[in-house]
């Protein structure tokens, strides 16, 4: 490719030279000028002219080299012999151009998305093998080294390190690992040596799944596509067949106009007739969105998911694991006659042998080692709570049914979410509130949703309606609807699809689990905390492999500044194109206009199109 | 069914694969393909002992619509 290049280049400026030659020296028989001029000609476009001949015997007259050839072979027969050879040049030029830009944005989309492992070290007869990742089979221990990509999914058997996820997340944190955990193929190990035990082939990895993801997104094309191959499809016949009267008619109802003036008119139309500029920039700036938005860790599965973010009008949430963190920790402690401290480390240990999910949240809440001796005795009450003896104290945690049971004079939490009651040696000691929490990311998603003229928010929930009209009004939803069966969700999906306008669209964001039939209803489905889950990705049109809902609202603003781009280059396309036949017609412009509007229009798009990879995410 | 993957060299311009794309959706034995100009991919589906086939006649209208274009191993 790079030698191709070259030699293109070589060629060009050689051409270049002896055709400035031939400009600049006056010779006194014109005829030295012009073979010089056709010894310029041949060099710049011998290929061109190879490909047009072999076109014509497959009848593809509209090809672009067909075109190109035609219209400067015509402008030597009416002896516009610099006209022939500047067009050969520039296009040629225009067309190096186009591949060097086309070339710079692949490699800059891949780079974005550089997350393919090399090779794998694996360990074969005592020793250490570097092999590819796909000659790795399941139950092989691979090592991965400080800075060195984990080549497969697999879990650690040996060593403790930090992992590098932000190639796959866009999180810049990076995640404390140690034996026994499942690590993802992708992630960079930080430093200390990792030990890891292959679960997955390599095609069955994240990293395969993500690259696979991203690299035929592409493939399902969208509206803008598909209406651009349309038009040229069109466009490039009606040209030539304009351009065939162009030269035939006016001369023959004209009186005083020249053939060769007409021809050469007719010729310019050539020139402009090609569709490539038209069609190459759009595919491009998907392409770049799409990079732009894996980067942040969001993938998208087709530019046609890309395309209707930008018009996205209702957001419809999940609640748990969505909005909220779907974790349920100690959010406040009320003590009475004793610090808070003192009656979250009471309530800990008086838990300690429990199994139960609230005991689990105290324990995480107190966050130090239990001394187990401290406990004395240990009794649970199924469905009331524990009561021990801690320190010597005998201690009661649980609902409002223990207190009662134990005639305890207590006071009557009405907080939002579990509320669980301490007594200390027969005295009511306080509550602990214990709730899921709302992400904080959340209030800055939907912040950044009515600011990209998202119209409404609504959240459904299986939750209990309290709890879902508190998280409603702190997060200034526009509706929620609670206390739902999956069915419901359904229903509820359906009915806000009728409310949209017609070009709205609606997008649904769940955890990926059970959301099945909404994921499928809705304009776009969206998953939430894609890694690891390949049931997520599976069912989802767009996968967000963090838990940030924000970043589907960073999702709406790149397909919004694709989209604006894209109608940028199509009309910038378009307007040239048109302006530049209806000069030429008029014999205004020269050819030279003729080829800026094929090869100059193409190399401006593809240049617009890369400032897509550009955009800032945070 | 079993999907396939090539790498797809030389190809001029989007319309060129597009175009391209449209012939090779005419192979009877074939049942998705697409050809991605930006990714330069060329993926088609078709059941496992077809295969040999269709890669024969992808390669044969290759060579007569776009003689340069060269398929690689993906």
């Amino acid at each position: 490719m790079i030698l191709k290049k070259n030699s293109q280049l070589i060629k060009i400026i050689i051409s270049l030279l002896i055709f400035i030659l031939s400009l600049t020296l006056k010779f006194d028989v014109k005829l030295y000028n012009n073979i010089l001029y056709v010894i310029a000609y041949i060099i710049a476009g011998y290929d061109i002219i190879l490909k047009a001949i072999r076109n014509i015997f497959k009848g593809k007259i509209f090809d672009e080299n067909f075109l190109m050839a035609i219209a400067t072979i015509g402008a030597f027969c009416i002896s516009k012999f610099p006209e022939a050879v500047a067009v050969m040049l520039f296009y040629q030029v225009g067309e190096l151009f186009q591949d060097y830009a086309v070339d710079k944005s692949r490699k800059s989309v891949a780079s974005l998305m550089d997350i393919r492992p090399d090779y794998a070290n694996v360990y074969r007869k005592e020793e250490i093998e570097r092999v590819d990742p796909s000659n790795v089979s399941i139950g092989e221990i691979i090592l991965v080294k400080p800075g060195e990509k984990i080549p497969l999914d697999g879990v650690i058997v040996e060593g403790e390190s930090t992992l590098n996820i932000q190639a796959l997340t866009g999180e810049s944190v990076p995640r404390k690992v140690a034996i026994n955990d499942e690590v993802l193929s992708g992630c960079i190990n930080n430093h200390g040596i990792l030990k890891i035990k292959v679960s997955k082939k390599f095609g069955e990895s994240t990293v395969s799944k993500i690259l696979d993801l991203v690299e035929n997104a592409s493939n399902r094309k969208s509206k803008s596509e598909n209406f651009i191959s349309k038009f040229a499809k069109y466009y490039t016949p009606i040209v030539v067949i304009v351009a065939i009267l162009l030269a035939i008619i006016p001369p023959i109802i004209i009186n005083d106009a020249s053939f060769s003036d007409w021809l050469y008119r007719a010729l310019s139309f050539l020139v402009v007739s090609c569709p490539c500029a038209l069609v190459i920039s759009i595919p491009l700036s998907f392409f770049g969105g799409i990079g732009a938005a894996s980067k942040m860790g969001v993938l998208i599965k087709g530019s046609n998911y890309l395309e209707a973010l930008a018009k996205t009008e209702i957001v419809v949430c999940d609640k748990t694991g969505t909005l909220t963190e779907g974790v349920f920790k100690v959010q406040k402690i009320d003590a009475i006659g004793y610090p808070d401290g003192d009656v979250l480390r009471y309530a800990a240990y008086a838990e300690a042998f429990s199994n139960h999910p609230i005991s689990f949240s105290l324990k995480q809440a107190y966050n130090k080692e239990i001394n187990k001796k401290l406990i004395t005795k240990t009794h649970e009450i199924s469905g009331k709570g524990v009561l021990a003896k801690v320190d010597g104290k005998m201690v009661l945690v649980g609902n409002e049914k223990l207190m009662k049971e134990h005639n305890i004079k207590f006071k009557k939490s009405n907080e939002m979410g579990t509320v669980v009651y301490v007594a200390i040696n027969n005295e009511f000691a306080g509550t602990i509130l214990i709730a899921d929490k709302i992400k904080d990311d959340s209030y800055r998603a939907i912040k950044l949703f009515k600011d990209n003229n998202v119209e409404k928010i609504v959240m459904l929930t299986g939750d209990c309606d309290n709890i879902s009209s508190s998280v409603a009004s702190k997060l200034n939803l526009d509706e929620y609807h609670a206390e739902l069966l999956p069915q419901d969700k359904v229903y509820w999906v359906e009915k806000l699809m009728k409310q949209k306008s017609s070009s709205g669209k609606l997008i649904f964001i769940g955890d990926g689990i059970n959301d099945a039939p909404v994921l499928a209803l809705s304009d776009i489905g969206v998953a939430m905390g894609g890694l690891g889950s390949d049931a997520a990705i599976e069912a989802a049109d767009i996968v967000i492999m963090t838990d940030e809902p924000s970043k589907i609202a960073n999702s709406i603003q790149i397909s919004k500044k694709t989209m604006r781009i894209v109608r940028q280059n199509i009309l910038f396309a378009i307007i040239v194109k048109i302006g530049v036949l209806i000069l030429s017609a008029f014999g205004i412009v020269s050819m030279w206009a003729a080829v800026f509007a094929d090869v100059g229009v193409s190399v401006l798009a593809i240049i617009n199109a890369l400032r897509i990879l550009k955009i800032k995410n945070k | 069914m079993s999907i396939y993957k090539f790498k797809i060299k030389n190809l001029d311009c989007v319309n060129c694969a597009n175009e391209l794309e449209r012939k090779l959706k005419k192979i009877d034995i074939i049942n998705n393909v697409s050809v991605n100009f930006i990714t330069q991919k060329l993926i088609f589906e078709c059941s496992e002992e077809n295969k040999k086939q269709v890669l024969e006649k992808i390669i044969k209208i290759i060579k007569k619509e776009e003689p340069d274009v060269k398929l690689e191993e993906a």
